[in-house]
């Protein structure tokens, strides 16, 4: 675990244990002469809440992918707890329990809100017990009201509650939100961020997000990806008032 | 219960009333000509039920779904023929498509083979068996005591008999029974599968294989379980289609046989099940109409229906009257006259089925 790395560690939460959730180690992955991310080392503690922030394509979306086994690193290995999931298929990182919500809203649109979250609850457990969840998880979302909706006749920022309450359903130990926000309207982001800390009182998350001050609201400990790098890893506000990141990333939008 | 639930229970009791109607009155209201026929509509309507299970709700497209039906007829008729008793060899025309399916299946969806691509191999291999039968002339080419018999096929299929009791064959009537009881028992067991945890998750995939596989389900599986059911149906109807004619040729493995009962379903309704068994019924009729005249070449007729079918009303019949259906209280409620007056009311009723 003391590797010597580029980037600053972050301290770990007061009650993780020693050993991380989640850790990637030389993690690389090129799609042809192409580096989209390109050795990586990341470590994510138990219900620790990171934000990873960067410009577009700097490889955080492909970044997830290869935590949640949609890709295959072309290099390094992943480990979540005790178990190596590099390259390990989608549906057997899941059910280790690590839920992302994409950036491009996946979602079940010919079913309703209902389904969804029904179908996302409902593996391994009983009828009764998955029908709790999805009543809680409708409640805890406000989505009751729409619950017999189609979602495909939603409108963009409801798709994003419902993809998050088919994540929060079927209870992961981690959670990853590619661009949580986008889309969602001033006070559903509000929301959004409130939802995000509470999950964090027991749950690890990392959330992709280009809105700043949603991150300001949400973040502790924030990783800036710069063309497939990690460039660097410290506290929101050290990083937030770092010139190369606002070189990279912050000038043009935001200051 | 929801509405929406509530309104798909409805319409399956009513659709199973309407079909228990139809097994115990036919034999009173038909000849025995028309309940020979009706027989044949309801193994079709067995076919049209396997094809629209998978590809309605599984999602996958099968064009050869002929393969299974042919499959299911050729080992019905072989092993009768073996064994005397039909009771073993219905069975055995029920598991063998299904484990060719299963053996089908596993490549395809294993390989990850892309949708457009499960289309050309269900079509070739059902090319292949066609022209493997085909090419079987010859008493060298026997199974047991069965002659296979190349393009003339299998002639004087013995029909099914009381269970076990080999001596005791069904007459017209005894084989209604059981076609159009094996129908009813299939359309209330894909219900009963559609609704079940494993039929909410075929759906799902159908909807969003990405997303299921992020939840952790395995997509393959539930696809491949679902083809091995929609061929288990298919050789069901299959081994009802032999008995049907008593007679089995290389042509139930053909291609247009594929391509009608994907007629049946597109014409019928995409996504329900009611709606394949009705397009069945209608398409076998207009064709057995169409032969009886000779204004209008038969095909050319099927094919300008096709053709305005996905034109006009692309999703089927059964979509169209269902919401006709469920405006109607509206329409009579502004006191317009309801425009269903051409149709029959009983079979409207019936198929009130919800896409789950």
């Amino acid at each position: 675990m003391n590797e010597t790395m580029t980037t600053t560690h972050p301290a770990p939460a007061e009650n993780a244990p020693l050993r991380p959730l989640v850790e990637a180690r030389g993690v690389t992955m090129r799609f042809g002469g192409v580096t989209a991310v390109g050795n990586v080392d990341f470590t994510l503690g138990e219900v620790e809440l990171r934000c990873l922030i960067g410009p577009n394509g700097a490889g955080k979306s492909t970044f997830f992918k290869m935590l949640t086994g949609q890709l295959t690193p072309t290099e390094g290995r992943i480990r979540f707890r005790d178990t190596d999931i590099t390259g390990a298929e989608p549906h057997r990182i899941a059910r280790l329990g690590v839920g992302i919500k994409t950036q491009v809203p996946n979602v079940f649109n010919g079913l309703s809100v209902r389904e969804n979250v029904f179908v996302a609850a409902g593996r391994r457990k009983s009828i009764a017990r998955t029908r709790s969840i999805v009543d809680e998880t409708l409640t805890r979302l406000q989505l009751t009201a729409i619950a017999e909706r189609n979602v495909g006749q939603l409108a963009h920022g409801q798709r994003q509650w419902v993809e998050i309450a088919t994540v929060l359903a079927q209870e992961p130990e981690l959670i990853l939100l590619d661009e949580p926000a986008a889309g969602m309207t001033h006070d559903e982001v509000h929301r959004t961020a409130e939802l995000i800390r509470e999950i964090n009182r027991t749950h690890a998350l990392i959330v992709v997000e280009h809105d700043m001050p949603f991150i300001r609201m949400i973040a502790r400990t924030v990783t800036v990806f710069n063309q497939g790098r990690i460039l660097m890893e410290d506290s929101v506000e050290r990083v937030l008032a770092d010139q190369r990141v606002r070189d990279v990333y912050l000038g043009k939008q935001a200051a | 219960m929801n509405p929406v639930a509530r309104r798909s229970a409805l319409g399956f009791l009513v659709t199973l009333g309407v079909m228990v109607a139809i097994l115990f009155g036919a034999p009173h209201a038909l000849d025995t000509f028309g309940l020979v026929q009706a027989t044949g509509f309801a193994a079709l309507a067995m076919f049209a039920l396997s094809q629209g299970f998978i590809w309605g709700y599984g999602g996958v497209m099968s064009f050869g779904q002929a393969a299974f039906l042919g499959l299911g007829g050729y080992a019905y008729a072989v092993s009768v023929i073996n064994m005397g008793d039909s009771t073993l060899p219905i069975l055995i025309a029920i598991l063998v498509p299904t484990l060719f399916a299963g053996l089908l299946g596993y490549f395809m969806f294993y390989g990850r083979i892309s949708d457009a691509y499960i289309g050309v191999i269900t079509l070739t291999v059902s090319v292949i068996l066609f022209q493997l039968v085909n090419t079987t002339s010859g008493s060298q080419y026997r199974i047991g005591e069965a002659e296979l018999g190349g393009f003339n096929g299998i002639p004087a299929i013995p029909a099914l008999n009381k269970l076990g009791d080999a001596g005791n064959p069904l007459d017209n009537d005894g084989i209604w029974y059981a076609a159009m009881g094996a129908l009813i028992l299939v359309y209330a067991t894909l219900r009963w599968v559609l609704a079940s945890r494993f039929g909410r998750v075929v759906v799902a995939i159908r909807e969003n294989e990405t997303r299921a596989q992020l939840i952790g389900y395995d997509p393959r599986l539930y696809k491949l379980l679902a083809f091995m059911i929609s061929g288990a149906v298919a050789g069901l109807a299959g081994c009802l289609y032999a008995n049907w004619g008593g007679f089995i040729s290389p042509t139930v493995f053909g291609l247009s046989m594929s391509a009608q009962v994907i007629i049946f379903v597109l014409v019928g309704g995409l996504g329900t099940l009611v709606g394949p068994m009705l397009g069945a019924v209608l398409i076998q009729w207009l064709i057995i109409e169409a032969g009886s005249q000779s204004v209008v070449d038969s095909n050319l007729g099927l094919g300008i229906v096709l053709v305005a079918f996905v034109l006009l009303i692309p999703q089927g019949l059964l979509p169209v009257v269902r919401n006709l259906l469920m405006r109607l209280p509206d329409l009579v409620a502004k006191g317009r006259p309801a425009r269903d007056g051409a149709s029959d009311p009983v079979r409207d009723a019936g198929p009130a089925e919800v896409r789950p």
